[in-house]
């Protein structure tokens, strides 16, 4: 979707301001709104890309306004009542929480250490031809769906170059809206300072993208 | 490039307080979240990752020439050897800067960073201005974190759009011939293998 969250060459956003000695959390609610997102993971009950698609539909205004932490607890609570894991009387705490019938994996203590250092890899294994290779000029395809897709505006309808095929994975637009992993290729794909801002430097971004997000140029 | 924290639009809590607690309250009474789990998670990401693991795999890329072949052939196998993997580092790739390139990354959709090494983000680098600006002006964005890249050299920004996460392997600094793996790790800034900044230099070593 042509959200808010793409923010790729924008101007007016103003200065980054670095804090120094700056801490992982701010606030202790931070630390809470953190550790659900492991645990919520592992209970099944989103993807990341389900995680990141609630996030970006977040009303424009708000996402800008609201810190890191804030767009998950967002993300969370828009997750959880979609798929009904939670009700909005349970969460308004006008009605009693109940055990789901169906019960969930639950983190426990002993799964932590495991579970942070293995983490879940969207490589797939699945035999699936590239359609492109190491050298090819692309063109980054001019689309506009509604959906999730992580194919940023700023790089739509360029040209760039192929320069690396960094194998297969589940493609994220069809994961956010549980039509399966979709099994393709990801490449690194360059493009010049030149062709994304008509400016003549010497730069480029390297950004990668899904085989279904190129064509021939 | 100090900030006052009121710049963050968060203040005050109290609202965003109540929902955190209002949420995790529910999922505990439903029997979906474990609270030791819960406290595990915050103890590790806040005492025991961060950008020490990937100063660690830098110092050691400097130090040993055939770790540094490894680590820019399968990065995540070779941060792996030093005992560093899992969530949001499963698939990593280790740029090197050198006489000609100069590395930054950014992820302009989300905040996606590689938290093995690096632990979890600083806000600057989840907030829209970072985001909006790197890849369309880089060399301004790193002139204000003090950086001035020479015109001849090229910047090259990399978007982590997909879930591929990015280490930069800074240049070893000059004046540390001879220096052990530990000593040239203490050289290694968070930012330095971002890309906004640079090692430390021999001089500013404890």
């Amino acid at each position: 979707m042509n959200g808010i969250h793409d923010l790729g060459g924008m101007h007016g956003h103003g200065p980054v301001l670095a804090e120094v000695d700056e801490p992982y959390f701010h606030h202790e609610w931070e630390r809470r709104a953190f550790s659900l997102f492991p645990a919520l993971f592992v209970g099944g009950h989103f993807n990341v890309d389900e995680f990141r698609h609630a996030m970006e539909r977040m009303e424009p205004a708000h996402y800008l306004q609201a810190s890191y932490y804030e767009h998950w607890i967002h993300s969370f609570e828009t997750m959880l009542l979609e798929k009904g894991v939670i009700s909005a009387a349970e969460l308004q705490g006008t009605a009693e929480p109940t055990r789901n019938p169906v019960a969930a994996p639950v983190l426990t203590l002993d799964m932590v250490p495991l579970v942070v250092q293995t983490g879940a890899s969207a490589r797939v294994d699945h035999a699936v031809a590239a359609r492109f290779a190491v050298g090819d000029q692309i063109r980054a395809k001019n689309f506009n769906p509604t959906t999730h897709t992580r194919l940023p505006r700023y790089v739509r309808g360029k040209v760039g170059r192929i320069e690396a095929d960094h194998g297969v994975f589940a493609t994220p637009d069809t994961m956010a809206h549980g039509q399966g992993e979709q099994p393709q290729h990801v490449y690194s794909v360059s493009f010049t300072a030149l062709e994304l801002w008509g400016e003549a430097r010497a730069d480029k971004v390297y950004i990668d993208l899904w085989d279904s997000y190129l064509e021939e140029a | 490039m100090n900030h006052e924290h009121d710049h963050d639009h968060t203040e005050p809590p109290e609202e965003i307080e109540l929902r955190v607690k209002a949420l995790e309250s529910l999922l505990l009474e439903k029997g979906l979240v474990d609270p030791a789990a819960l406290e595990a998670l915050i103890d590790t990401y806040e005492h025991k990752i961060g950008p020490r693991n990937g100063a660690r795999v830098v110092a050691k890329a400097w130090a040993d020439p055939l770790y540094k072949r490894r680590l820019l052939e399968n990065a995540t196998a070779a941060i792996a050897e030093l005992g560093v993997s899992g969530v949001q580092g499963e698939d990593m790739l280790v740029v090197e800067n050198t006489a000609d390139i100069h590395n930054v990354t950014v992820c302009t959709l989300c905040s996606c960073y590689p938290w093995p090494t690096l632990g979890l983000p600083p806000i600057w680098y989840k907030s829209a201005p970072y985001r909006s600006r790197i890849v369309i002006d880089p060399r301004g964005v790193l002139a204000e974190f003090g950086l001035t890249i020479a015109a001849d050299k090229e910047v090259r920004v990399w978007d982590s759009s997909a879930e591929l996460r990015y280490l930069v392997l800074p240049e070893r600094p000059a004046g540390t011939d001879g220096w052990s793996e530990e000593q040239l790790a203490e050289l290694v800034t968070r930012d330095s293998m971002i890309g906004t900044g640079l090692p430390k230099s021999p001089d500013d070593a404890p």
